[in-house]
């Protein structure tokens, strides 16, 4: 754990200077694009009367932005890096030409992994003195950290919840008064290959990774808004290989999961049952698809038009929107029904308010929004990212709320378990770098 | 499992890593500002280089530059035509002509005016002088002349002096300037100043001086009228000569038969009278004595 308290602090130094230095790029490496802005933070925030903080996206600008069909990435994991490497090539060349800008430093999102959620509790003395810092450290390095598993790599651990004696809900426990400090705190634990997958790919690029967020983080902290955030609610975010979840609450990131399937399972599905290419059938999705059938759609023929086979008679076939509908919609229903079995297992029906937001480029699917509600409960609504400022209009859909999220996260970074110095009993007895820190813990 | 590699003639829609990272170097800052500046001076630096590298050229180059140069400090605004000369009366003005032998029209940018007014000034006559050029083409000399205080007689002839001694010509005659005072011996030049502070003392006996003699360049004899003489001291003579015109003044010294009124040590004046006058007072005074 020590190991990756170190790589951690060393991406959180290394994201420090690239802020100093004013750019640094966020690359989201999906199944079915990879995307690359560049921002500047020039710290000219607009302020101002009736203009709040906006979540500090108004310190950042996008000054370039690139996406680019991805490769060789199956279920949000890297399978052909060679593939990969040359798609996020592709990405961040496009996003510096537009940005005319060199980055060294890019803060990267990963969906697949198959990330698990845990809530950890620690406790801390504080013998009637005050919250310190060095007491946030300690009852944080306090929390007795289950066994994750072989193979296994803390993404995010965040303190969530701090409370003292019998208070609890405090979000910063620091200056208060009581004789014990409890805090809760969620780790997000993904595959430690697939992580060193991506970092390798990344570094092959000629780049440096300044950050790894989990993507069903920040496509909820792009997609929700901050009632939302703060009452309750579940962001799924339909993707192309994956379906990521997470739920929010009191502003914090508390649970998060994915379902290894998206859209991509839809187009498969089409291909299958059509007897057509991968490219004609994603066509087919794109423009005539749905998940709920009318009875226009039984007479809306749709001419299939690929020109693979060479044979007339299989090229000119013509189905009714009716069918492809028909293959959709048992898919569709199959992933949601899946995120509502995790949603179940999160304990996700005991939150004060049961918002579901869906995004992603999966939410564009017309009918999408009569069908979830039968799944997931009546509270859903379509989500599309807040707006950056210079975001390009091709970029500001639902497919690219993790992108966005990014960017935010990237303004404005979540306290991490890591950020907190190691408090002294934890060094080495004997340690010369123990002795510093009792001092200055102390005075 | 089939061929990892390209068939021959495929083209990766991704750009290679070579270009990937030639374009990132491109976009480095300080590489794309050396690019921007320092390629297109680079450049001049070259273009120059080559072109003077040729002698022939090179020559050609200096000689037209000198041309246009010539062109310009040869028009007709820079032209100097006269001379005119202020503060100098004819002969004078007529020598610094000479001496500065300009031949008209000559380009201002020709005139070195701190040399000619060095020339001017090393005429004996000329104190100081001013040049400029006027508009109109007009070198315009403003000429102090210096003004002759004393006549000094030397062995050649007659010198005229400033106030300070310097010379400021030869004279024919004494009679052309009687109004001046005489001095004479040689080094007397260099104590003008002193003889016109004695000249100034010696007012009430003007009439009968015939001049100053400096001897031994240390020290003067004042010659009056009938061979009189007064010998004045190195160390103020000034005092020493009121001393004499004070007593001349009580006891009309210089009217009675006195040759030489020696003043070359102030507390002890000697006086040397005419030979036939020491007789007849030194009968007087035997007489005095016999009667007694």
């Amino acid at each position: 754990m020590s190991d990756l308290y170190q790589t951690q602090r060393a991406m959180r130094a290394m994201r420090q200077a690239a802020l100093q230095r004013g750019v640094i790029a966020i690359l989201d490496v999906g199944t079915s694009k990879v995307a690359c802005l560049i921002l500047r933070f020039d710290g000219s925030a607009v302020e101002g009367e009736g203009i709040g903080a906006l979540a500090g996206q108004s310190a950042f600008r996008v000054i370039g932005a690139a996406v680019t069909r991805s490769r060789g990435v199956r279920f949000g994991e890297i399978n052909a890096m060679p593939e990969t490497e040359r798609a996020i090539r592709t990405a961040v060349q496009g996003a510096q030409k537009a940005a005319q800008v060199r980055v060294d430093h890019v803060i990267a999102a990963m969906s697949g992994g198959g990330p698990r959620s845990y809530g950890l509790a620690g406790r801390a003395e504080l013998d009637g003195m005050a919250v310190e810092q060095c007491d946030v450290a300690r009852v944080l390095a306090s929390c007795d950290v289950p066994d994750f598993g072989e193979g296994r790599e803390v993404l995010h651990a965040q303190p969530v919840n701090f409370a003292i004696d019998h208070r609890s809900g405090l979000s910063d426990p620091r200056g208060l008064v009581g004789d014990e400090l409890f805090c809760d705190m969620h780790a997000l634990t993904v595959d430690r290959r697939v992580v060193a997958n991506l970092i390798h790919c990344i570094k092959r690029c000629d780049l440096e990774l300044a950050g790894l967020v989990s993507g069903a983080y920040v496509s909820g902290l792009s997609s929700l808004i901050e009632d939302e955030q703060e009452l309750g609610a579940a962001c799924i975010d339909l993707g192309g290989g994956t379906t990521s979840v997470s739920i929010f609450w009191r502003k914090q990131f508390i649970y998060g999961d994915c379902v290894a399937m998206g859209g991509d399972h839809v187009t498969s599905d089409i291909s299958k049952g059509l007897q057509v290419s991968m490219s004609t059938a994603e066509r087919l999705k794109t423009v005539y698809g749905g998940v709920v059938a009318t009875s226009m759609d039984d007479r809306d023929m749709v001419e299939i038009g690929s020109e693979e086979t060479g044979d007339w008679e299989s090229d000119r076939r013509t189905v009714t929107r009716a069918e492809i509908i028909g293959i959709m919609r048992p898919r569709v229903e199959e992933i949601l029904e899946e995120v509502r079995a995790r949603l179940d297992g999160a304990g996700f029906s005991t939150l004060p308010s049961q918002r579901i937001v869906l995004t992603g480029g999966g939410s564009q699917i017309p009918g999408i929004d009569t069908l979830a509600p039968r799944i997931l409960g009546s509270q859903v609504r379509p989500g599309r990212p807040i707006r950056v400022a210079g975001l390009p209009e091709k970029a500001t859909g639902p497919a690219f709320s993790s992108a966005v999220g990014l960017c935010l996260q990237a303004a404005h970074p979540q306290d991490e378990w890591w950020d907190f110095d190691i408090p002294s009993t934890r060094y080495p007895a004997r340690s010369l770098r123990r002795a510093v820190r009792w001092f200055r813990d102390n005075w | 499992m089939r061929s990892l590699t390209h068939p021959r003639g495929y083209r990766d829609p991704a750009p290679s890593r070579l270009s990937y990272r030639l374009h990132r170097l491109a976009l480095t800052p300080h590489l794309r500002r050396a690019f921007v500046l320092g390629g297109p001076l680079v450049a001049a630096a070259l273009v120059l280089t080559l072109i003077f590298a040729d002698l022939e050229r090179r020559a050609a180059m200096v000689s037209w530059y000198h041309g246009v140069v010539d062109q310009i400090q040869n028009r007709k605004e820079f032209a100097v035509n006269t001379v005119s000369i202020n503060g100098a009366l004819d002969p004078l003005a007529d020598e610094i002509r000479a001496r500065m032998d300009l031949r008209f029209p000559v380009s201002s940018f020709d005139l070195d005016l701190e040399a000619m007014r060095a020339q001017v000034e090393a005429l004996d006559a000329v104190e100081s002088a001013h040049l400029r050029i006027r508009k109109g083409g007009v070198l315009d000399i403003a000429v102090t002349q210096r003004v002759p205080a004393m006549i000094w007689r030397t062995r050649t002839g007659l010198q005229l002096l400033d106030a300070e001694g310097n010379r400021v010509s030869s004279l024919g005659f004494r009679d052309e300037r009687a109004d001046l005072p005489l001095i004479s011996g040689y080094g007397a030049d260099r104590a003008v100043p002193e003889a016109l502070q004695l000249y100034a003392a010696a007012r009430p006996v003007l009439p009968r001086i015939r001049g100053l003699v400096r001897i031994g360049e240390r020290r003067w004899d004042l010659v009056l009228s009938e061979g009189q003489k007064v010998k004045l001291p190195e160390d103020n003579p000034v005092r020493a000569l009121e001393q004499v015109l004070a007593i001349d003044e009580a006891e009309e010294l210089l009217s009675r038969q006195v040759v030489l009124v020696d003043m070359r040590m102030p507390r002890r004046p000697t006086v040397r009278l005419k030979p036939k006058s020491a007789e007849v007072s030194r009968d007087e005074r035997v007489q005095q004595l016999g009667e007694k």
